[in-house]
């Protein structure tokens, strides 16, 4: 399979992938190309032009910054997993990275990239909702910045402009803990549906919560039924149950050759309960 | 009108190549056609066998998965460099003595990523193997012997023991 014809820049700064998204109707970013490749393999989608931001370095890297993780979009999902900064402050990042793909889609696969695409079955939307990243994203304006739950607009779909580009994300980086719980398509590896549950809890009491979910429907989201059975509460398997039990509440679930949509439901349920019970050990 | 042809400077195995590319080459192509090193393999060309596995600036890619102008400047590895000095890579060498491939249609993939894994760290768990090998597909052995080929072959590169020379073993 060959992609149509497309022209090729690669970029070696911000600007410069601003200017020429600027001056090249129908060009498209090209980061890791572990999903834009296979796309324009399948000719579902023929840019004009390929513009390379992964030779741009200031994209690159983890640091942190006023307890947050700051995270460049060109950081790829292989160098987020082996990060000991990562580790230490975002449990849940560490926990999610080296549930995608293989390594060697991790070797060239982005952060930013995944956000950017959207992808109903990515991994990353779900931690991305469950930590509240922020999102950075540069224009012919400046920069602005939008949290994850304002991020994701549609399958496939973001409130990045054609004329702009997602530079960084900012993660709460306190070491809150968190986990990714996956059950992977056995076929593409793909999440069917994946669980991003991050908690606090003092003295057995459970204090702040958040639960995201992927692969269920179009748009990744927070289940915040669930989020609200929970806060506030002591930890029992019997509170878990109950919480998990309405994480698919009033849910369109996607339905495909891999998974019909009531199957879908079942299985968020299912992951909540599963993904709680790991981090709250009950 | 934009330009059609990309210049490209890539090092293969240790060689220097200039050659002028169309962007949409995909550079698994560009290391069988316009160099002729077909001993990376094309199994799905969706990205899902890892047969097309080549190492890049010192990490593995599924090179169906990788334009060629995006090598550009960069250092490749592939199967026919993996042999040195008249010596076979351990890697070869385990894979040969653990019978780690029957059609061997997988196995320069298989090979390129187990030189990743070995490099990563020469003496990785059975599980750390299994996980770093889940990129790539076998239809023929069933993984078990792929793995004693990795764990046999981390025992040769962590005891500095010379390899074959080349031409033994193999129906010598
Ligand atoms: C075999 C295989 C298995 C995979 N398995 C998984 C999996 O289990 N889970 C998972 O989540 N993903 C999986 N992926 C996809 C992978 O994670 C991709 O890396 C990711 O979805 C896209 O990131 P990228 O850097 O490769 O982006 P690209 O493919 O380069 O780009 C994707 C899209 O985002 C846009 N884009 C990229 N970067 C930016 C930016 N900074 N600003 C604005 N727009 C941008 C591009 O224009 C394009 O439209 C898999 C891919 C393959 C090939
Ligand atoms: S041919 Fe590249 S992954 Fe199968
Ligand atoms: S040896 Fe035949 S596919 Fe692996």
């Amino acid at each position: 399979m060959h992609p149509a014809p497309f022209a090729y820049k690669a970029a070696h700064s911000v600007e410069e992938a601003l200017e020429l998204l600027r001056s090249h109707e129908d060009a498209k970013i090209l980061a890791g190309g572990q999903s834009l490749i296979p796309a324009l393999k399948l000719r579902l989608t023929q840019p004009a032009m390929l513009i390379d931001i992964s030779k741009i370095s200031s994209l690159r890297g983890i640091r942190r910054e006023n307890g947050k993780l700051i995270i460049g979009s060109g950081t790829t999902h292989r160098e987020i997993e082996k990060s000991s900064l990562v580790a230490e402050a975002s449990p849940l990042l560490a926990s999610l990275a080296p549930q995608i793909g293989d390594v060697q889609v991790r070797h060239r696969g982005t952060f930013g990239g995944s956000l950017a695409h959207a992808d109903p079955a990515g991994d990353w939307p779900a931690a991305a909702l469950a930590v509240d990243a922020e999102l950075v994203i540069a224009g012919a304006h400046g920069t602005r910045t939008v949290h994850a739950s304002d991020f994701f607009t549609g399958m496939l779909s973001t409130v990045i402009n054609a004329d702009e580009l997602l530079t960084e994300i900012r993660v709460p980086g306190e070491g809150t803990p968190g986990i990714y719980l996956k059950h992977r398509n056995a076929a593409s590896g793909y999440a069917t549906v994946g669980v991003a549950v991050t908690a606090t809890h003092n003295h057995g009491r459970i204090g702040t919560v958040s639960i995201a979910v992927t692969g269920a429907t179009p748009v990744a989201f927070r289940a915040s039924a669930a989020e609200h059975a929970l806060t506030g509460h002591a930890v029992s398997a019997h509170l878990l149950d109950e919480a998990a039990s309405h994480a698919a509440d009033g849910l369109e679930c996607l339905s495909d050759i891999h998974a019909p949509a009531a199957y879908r439901a079942q299985l968020v349920k299912v992951m909540v309960r599963r993904a709680l019970g790991k981090l709250l050990h009950a | 009108m934009e330009e059609t042809h990309v210049g490209i400077s890539v090092e293969v195995n240790g060689r220097p190549h200039r050659s002028t590319v169309e962007p949409r080459t995909l550079l698994v192509d560009y290391l069988r056609d316009d160099l002729g090193l077909t001993g990376t393999h094309i199994g799905c060309d969706t990205g899902q066998c890892g047969a097309c596995t080549v190492i890049v600036d010192g990490q593995s890619v599924k090179s169906c998965m990788v334009l060629a102008v995006q090598a550009d400047g960069a250092h490749v590895r592939t199967v026919e460099g993996l042999a040195q000095d008249g010596r076979y890579h351990a890697v070869q060498q385990g894979f040969w003595e653990k019978h780690g491939l029957q059609c061997g249609f997988c196995t320069p993939g298989f090979m390129m990523q187990s030189v990743q894994i070995l490099e990563d760290n020469p003496d990785p768990s059975d599980q750390e193997i299994r996980d770093a090998l889940e990129g790539n597909l076998c239809r023929c052995t069933g993984y078990q012997n792929i793995v004693e080929a990795v764990k046999a072959a981390g025992a040769t590169i962590r005891s500095g023991a010379e390899t074959m020379a080349l031409g033994t073993g193999v129906g010598a």
